[in-house]
């Protein structure tokens, strides 16, 4: 910490704490000291607060706790001569100055102005941290920059925004360079902002990075499992899992240098383009913790070796930008040049393993018109047909690598895919095509991204796009031929039938202690990994996240134990967890990391459990909503009676048959059990009562256990006659 | 600042034909001579040290000697009883390592006793002051706390503490926070301390006629009643202070003579433990006796340390040290202090016949330590201590009236922060939420920071005063070493204007980085000598912080005391060398310099032991070289001698990293 650096953060610390004083001096006057003060749908309160000092902000007379720690927090600012300490001193002013940053942000939403208009997103609920926080768990996102400020021009952000999202990045902004910000001038070149496309505006204020710290001290808190209050653990877990950093573009004020070095505290380090002092000893941050003067076109990879971060970019031969940030992206119908299936033309896409003679590797070849061939707004017929040769490769891995095609072809800017199988959709946008991209990029896309991440199985890739109508016609035959042997197949495979389980550990980047069992029956309860997918990821790397566990002897059919996979788990988990139950709820259930897509949870009165999915943001009658629900089961450890799930599970047949099944299930949300109801045909016509969905309770009918209960009366739930769950 | 601190480090200053490269010293030893007054200084011109005794080869443990074994032959020479040169050499040293073993600890137990009285409420005006240490030492003890009250845990502590000197078998509690891997091998070697007090007994009992009277093993036993003294004696005694008086945080102060006032009431606190310091403070500060100095002329009082003492209430309070040990006559003859009060250690006796040439008062405080001659004994209640305080105070204050008219005070006096507890350093690495060492660690890897270097002891009247100490602290940090002072050396630095942040800029380049970063001094004054053992806790903490081995003889750290004088230093010595230090004393020869076998063991034979040495070397500029080769071995073999690849991390790679 430079002498300047450290003076200019205490002062800045000094203003920042003092505008919350004021401001919440000025929403007791008006609101009252009572008045409720929250962030939107979140179990973690004000998080930042929340996790670092344990405080639970509910009313605003609960702020004046918290803003007297952050008052003892600020130290003296540092003397010209004869100096005392400063680092430690300016980091706690930049805790500081984040608490009252939190206080002012959330202040905002009692009075105004308000955080949230059509632009500026403010604070990011549960549902997006958790939807994100999984890509942050299996490195899709590798980290974020926190960008404060703005670009010298409208170019040059749009420059950086691109290089970011091309290398994965989720861009936060907040903060404005005389009255500018980089949000700003994204948005004046149309660039397409939000979370889909991990370009997030939070707000015109620097304040609004609270919004970035306050995702990852959730983040700590939700997947790693950290105690609110447990702060040391939370700023380390951050600098060790949470790879982000700061972007300061344009001139760094007093309030800036404060907010940093808050973010130093998390192991975010600062990039800026101005010439300040530099702080290069290492330490608090993995690498250095303040490099200046880098120009703008440096700055993105700068900021990634500063940080530490190793971002894997595979070089694909196409005209337009790649990567995760662009799977989000819109193409309207007014933007799209050419549009093929979703039920408007006949489309598919397949996968089939070839003997490698028949292969030629890199073959890409169209049949029938290309993208020039056409005029602006057609819709074709459109046949993708991806054929594979490897030593390794196995038919299993077949609808594995095909699956992929969906995010594969999506990541491409300016394209749309939608669906899978001779269900797809596909758009092209205008924009794209104006930038040259052809129907045979598509191949080219697929080639090089099986090639680069499924090294072990795939040696040989050829690519045949078919736009011809007639042979569109033809080859989806062969390819519907191929999906019904495929649904027999996986129809038979079943936990009975394997002898092998799969572990995924993937997410112990973020929930150290967490272990998912996949089954046949049961996938990972991110709902992203099924048991052919963890065979084929530990195909690719033997010793990866998924472990083969060898079942062992079969101990109770009912719940689903196996001696071999009670060992696994137990030597995993160091031992804290004994014995897991594959198909139950209530006896030794599973342990759940933070990426549950849904939570299953007892409802004693009514007998039963009840679903909700974290999508679903209203009271449920457990009387918690998703996050609060989700807060209390993560990080690893076993609660009965609360179980995280992925969705896919649901449809099981072995879905808490422990616990009698499906017929368990008293309440889901209207919106999941539409998704689900497809999925659950065979289920319901096994139970004998196709009709059964509409004896579920949802929010439209209660979100109270009474009221469920009641209802549940007046259709004679079976749930109620059942054996008692306990 | 004085000119010469303003220079960038040269060589060894060899023009100082004088005692004393502090300027102030000579100013004084001129009117010491003009007045015919005798000093440690002019005696050690007239009177030659004993070379035989110097070199740890005379006994006189019995009354059939003492024998002199010296000169030619003298390896097959035998004392009458048949005692080898290396027997009777290591005997020699071994009864000092015991003496300053005792004193440290004797301090500590009395620290104990103390707390376990405030404890039981038995001592008026005291209570608690860091009760987060408290509870963190009883956690190191073992202690149960719930359901106790703060005064409760601290009589269990304080009793628990008093049980570690009397302790008869098993194994001292703080043995436990060195590294897992040092434990094993004191284990290994059977020098684990039982207990304080016994090890130090039996060295007594060992070192007697006809006992043991094999040199490695009673060197073994000294390294064992030493350990007992830093992982012991001298830890409960920083730690049990810090509890009561507070855990050092940095301050401002100012060092050297120039702290003296001319129009105030001057009071000295000489010696070695906080509570005389603290109590004095408080009679000083009291309204009351502020009115009765205004009275009498004066403008306030003026409290200034020296020694120790002004260690400890400089780093808690703030006090000025008025000088090192060999500023203690030289205060007085300034003629403007109306009190000396002193405790225990390094008092000079000749300081009763400066002190009568002039009006200022000798005040001895402790049943222990009377100086005959002296004018005052007003011994320290520990259950009172403020009376006796009080009485002092009120009497040094009434002795203004009797200051003669042309005192004389040099102005030089430098500007110094010190305060820096192991706890602080933690903090001050990341601030309250993020403390730790990582960012030393990281630095000391990556190469900002070359080394540690603990630069520690007296100052010896044999040697010119502080060349040693300020050589040794000004090369160091030019060639990137982190430097660590305590005791006299810290006061030492302070004079000479090492203790600012602004010496930074005398550091090498990547030093300088890691200071400015953190807004600290290049030389850290982390406190008195029995906070030595707050050195040892920083590298055990260091180990622990992982990426630099797996014990103390791995880290690139040495523990040098250019200047010794007191046996305290030679413990001090073993304790660090046992726990795999690389010390360095220089000044006077080594004591047991007659025994070449002697000298080689206790340096390539305790490092192979003990992975620490103890050698000696009279030039400053051979500790320099010494101490870079050392730091630079162990870096080699730390495998950090060259640049450190930057390792970008990748999914895979943070998982494996700790959360």
């Amino acid at each position: 910490m430079s002498k300047i650096i450290a003076s200019a953060a205490t002062r800045g610390a000094y203003s920042i704490v003092e505008k919350a004083e004021a401001k919440l001096a000025e929403a007791k006057e008006s609101k009252g000291a009572q008045t409720a003060v929250e962030f939107p749908n979140t179990a973690y309160y004000l998080p930042v607060i929340y996790g670092l000092t344990g405080e639970k902000v509910q009313v605003l007379s609960d702020m004046d706790r918290v803003l007297s720690i952050a008052r003892d927090l600020l130290p003296e600012i540092p003397s010209e001569k004869l100096w005392l300490p400063y680092l430690g001193t300016t980091l706690d002013a930049g805790i500081a100055a984040l608490l009252a940053e939190e206080c002012i942000e959330a202040l905002r939403y009692v009075v105004g102005p308000p955080p949230v208009d059509e632009f500026w997103l403010g604070a990011a609920d549960d549902v997006i941290m958790r939807a994100r926080g999984v890509e942050f768990v299996d490195g899709s996102a590798p980290g974020f920059a926190a960008v404060v400020g703005a670009a010298p021009d409208n170019e040059t952000a749009v420059r950086l925004a691109r290089e970011m999202q091309e290398k994965m990045l989720y861009v936060f902004m907040a903060g404005s360079t005389n009255g500018v910000s980089f949000a700003d001038q994204l948005r004046a070149e149309g660039v397409q902002l939000g979370w889909d496309t991990r370009l997030v505006p939070f707000d015109s204020e620097v304040y609004g990075h609270i919004y970035s710290l306050g995702f990852a001290t959730r983040a700590a808190m939700a997947f790693g499992g950290v105690q609110p209050g447990d702060y040391e653990r939370i700023l380390r877990y951050n600098k060790n899992r949470i790879f982000a950093f700061v972007l300061a573009l344009g001139d760094v004020t007093d309030e800036w240098y404060a907010t940093a070095a808050g973010a130093i505290s998390y192991g975010f380090p600062t990039i800026a383009t101005a010439d300040i002092p530099e702080i290069l000893p290492t330490g608090v941050c993995t690498y250095e913790h303040v490099v200046s003067n880098v120009p703008c076109d440096e700055l993105v990879q700068r900021a990634i070796e500063v940080r530490g971060l190793k971002i894997k970019i595979t070089e694909i031969p196409i005209p337009v930008s790649y990567g995760p940030a662009f799977e989000g992206e819109r193409v309207r119908k007014e933007d799209t040049y050419v549009e093929a299936g979703g039920q408007r033309s006949p489309s598919f896409e397949w996968l089939q393993t070839l003997d490698a003679a028949d292969v030629e590797d890199g073959k890409i070849e169209v049949v029938g018109p290309e993208i020039d061939d056409l005029e602006p707004g057609a819709t074709i017929p459109l046949g993708i047909v991806v054929e594979v040769a490897g030593r390794k490769m196995q038919p299993d891995f077949e609808p594995v690598l095909e699956r992929q095609f969906h995010h594969l072809v999506n990541f491409a800017e300016g394209v749309l895919h939608m669906g899978q199988r001779d269900l797809n959709w596909l758009r092209i946008s205008t924009s794209a095509k104006d930038k040259g991209f052809k129907l045979a990029h598509l191949g080219e896309i697929l080639r090089a991204k099986l090639l680069d991440e499924y090294a072990a199985i795939v040696d040989k890739v050829q690519v045949t796009i078919y736009t011809d109508e007639d042979k569109v016609l033809e080859w989806r035959d062969k390819a519907r031929a191929s999906y019904a042997v495929r649904d027999e197949r996986l129809a038979g495979l079943t936990d009975d039938t394997v002898d092998v389980f799969y572990s995924c550990s993937l997410c112990q980047s973020f929930a150290p202690n967490h272990i998912c069992v996949v089954t046949p029956e049961r996938l990972g309860l991110c709902g992203a990994y099924n048991w052919l997918d963890a065979k084929a990821s530990n195909e690719l790397d033997p010793t990866g996240p998924n472990q083969p566990i060898d079942k062992g002897e079969l101990l109770d059919s009912n719940l689903g134990q196996w001696s071999g996979v009670n060992e696994f788990i137990n030597e995993k988990s160091n031992r804290s967890v004994e014995r897991m139950s594959a198909y139950s709820l209530m006896t030794d259930p599973m342990t759940s990391c933070g990426c549950f897509m849904a939570i299953v949870a007892l409802m004693p009165m009514c007998n039963g459990v009840m679903i909700v999915n974290r999508e679903h943001p209203g009271m449920t009658p457990c009387g918690m909503k998703f996050s609060t629900l989700a807060g209390t089961i993560g990080g690893g450890i076993q609660v009965p009676g609360f179980m995280g799930i992925g969705r896919g599970y649901i449809s099981s047949k072995k879905f808490l048959s422990a616990e009698g099944g499906f017929q368990r299930v008293v309440w889901m949300p209207k919106a999941l059990k539409e998704i689900m109801r497809p999925h659950l045909e065979a289920v319901l016509a096994d139970m004998g009562d196709p009709d059964f969905l509409d004896k579920l309770a949802d929010e439209t009918i209660s979100a109270s256990e009474e009221g469920v209960l009641e209802f549940l009366t007046s259709v004679n739930h079976p749930a109620l006659t059942m054996d008692s769950i306990f | 600042m004085t000119e010469e601190t303003k220079a960038a480090p040269t060589g060894v200053d060899k023009s100082v034909e004088r005692v004393s490269l502090d300027p102030t010293a000579n100013e004084m030893l001129d009117i010491a001579a003009a007045r015919g007054i005798e000093t440690v200084f002019s005696r050690a011109a007239s009177m030659k040290p004993c070379t035989v005794g110097a070199e740890g080869s005379c006994c006189k443990l019995c009354a059939m000697g003492p024998c002199r074994i010296t000169g030619k032959g003298k390896d097959e020479k035998r004392g009458l009883c048949g005692a080898t040169l290396e027997t009777i050499a290591a005997r020699n040293i071994a009864r000092s390592i015991a003496g300053g073993a005792a004193a440290h600890s004797d301090h500590g137990r009395d620290v104990a006793l103390m707390l376990k009285a405030i404890g039981e409420g038995e001592i008026e005006g005291f209570s608690i002051k860091d009760e987060v240490k408290l509870y963190k030492v009883a956690t190191y003890m073992g202690i149960e706390t719930d359901g106790k009250s703060i005064l409760e845990v601290a009589r269990d502590v304080g009793d628990k503490a008093l049980q570690q000197f009397g302790q008869q078998t098993g194994e001292l509690v703080y043995i436990d926070r060195a590294p897992k891997k040092r434990q094993q091998l004191w284990r290994k070697l059977n020098v684990v301390p039982r207990g304080i007090d016994r090890e130090i007994v039996e060295l007594m009992h060992r070192t007697t006629p006809g006992v043991d009277q094999d040199y490695e093993s009673i060197l073994d036993a000294s390294v064992r009643a030493a350990l007992g003294d830093g992982w012991g004696g001298s830890m409960l005694a920083t730690d049990l202070q810090d509890i009561v008086f507070g855990t050092p945080v940095p301050v401002r102060s100012s060092a050297n003579l120039g702290v003296l006032k001319e129009d105030h009431v001057n009071i000295l606190i000489h010696g070695h433990e906080p509570i005389l310091a603290s109590v004095i403070l408080d009679a000083a500060r009291s309204p009351e006796m502020i009115e009765l100095a205004k009275s009498l002329g004066a403008a306030g009082i003026n409290i200034a340390g020296i020694c120790c003492t002004a260690n400890e209430s400089l780093m808690r309070q703030g006090v000025p040290p008025a000088g090192n040990m060999l500023h203690q006559e030289l205060a007085v003859l300034t003629g403007a202090v109306e009190a000396m009060v002193v405790d225990v250690q390094c008092i000079f006796q000749g300081l009763a016949d400066v002190a009568s040439n002039f009006h200022t008062l000798l005040v001895t405080t402790s049943p222990k330590a009377k100086i005959g001659g002296s004018g005052l004994h007003v011994e320290m209640d520990e259950h009172k201590p403020l009376e006796a305080a009080n009485s002092i105070v009120r009497q040094a204050v009434e002795n203004f009236a009797n200051r003669p008219t042309d005192p004389f005070i040099p102005t030089a006096q430098s500007p110094l922060v010190a305060g820096f507890s192991h706890e602080y350093i933690r903090y001050m690495l990341g601030g309250k939420m993020r403390a730790s060492l990582r960012p030393l660690n990281d630095n000391i890897i990556n190469g900002r920071i070359r080394g540690l270097a603990a630069v520690v002891g007296c100052s010896n009247a044999r040697t010119p005063q502080d060349v040693g100490v300020v050589h040794v602290v000004r090369e160091l940090i030019a060639n990137n070493v982190l430097v660590v002072v305590t005791g006299c050396a810290a006061i030492t630095s302070g004079k000479h204007g090492l203790l600012t942040p602004e010496t930074m800029e005398f550091a090498g380049e990547g030093l300088k980085e890691v200071c400015e970063t953190v807004g600290i001094p290049p030389v850290l004054h982390v406190g008195s000598c029995v906070d030595n053992s707050r050195i040892l806790t920083i590298l055990s903490d260091v180990v622990e912080e992982g990426g630099l081995g797996e014990d103390i003889s791995d880290l690139p750290a040495v523990g040098i005391s250019p200047e010794w004088f007191s046996e305290k230093a030679l413990t001090i010595a073993a304790y660090v060398a046992g726990s795999g230090g690389h010390v360095i004393f220089g000044g006077v020869g080594s004591p047991v310099a007659g025994s070449e076998i002697l000298v080689d063991y206790m340096t390539s034979g305790w490092e192979e032991r003990y992975g620490g040495k103890l050698e000696f070397l009279s030039d400053p500029a051979d500790i320099v070289t010494s101490a870079l080769d050392a730091i630079d071995s162990a870096r080699a073999a730390l495998k950090i001698d060259v640049a450190q690849e930057r390792v970008l991390f990748d999914m895979d790679m943070r998982r494996e990293l700790d959360v």
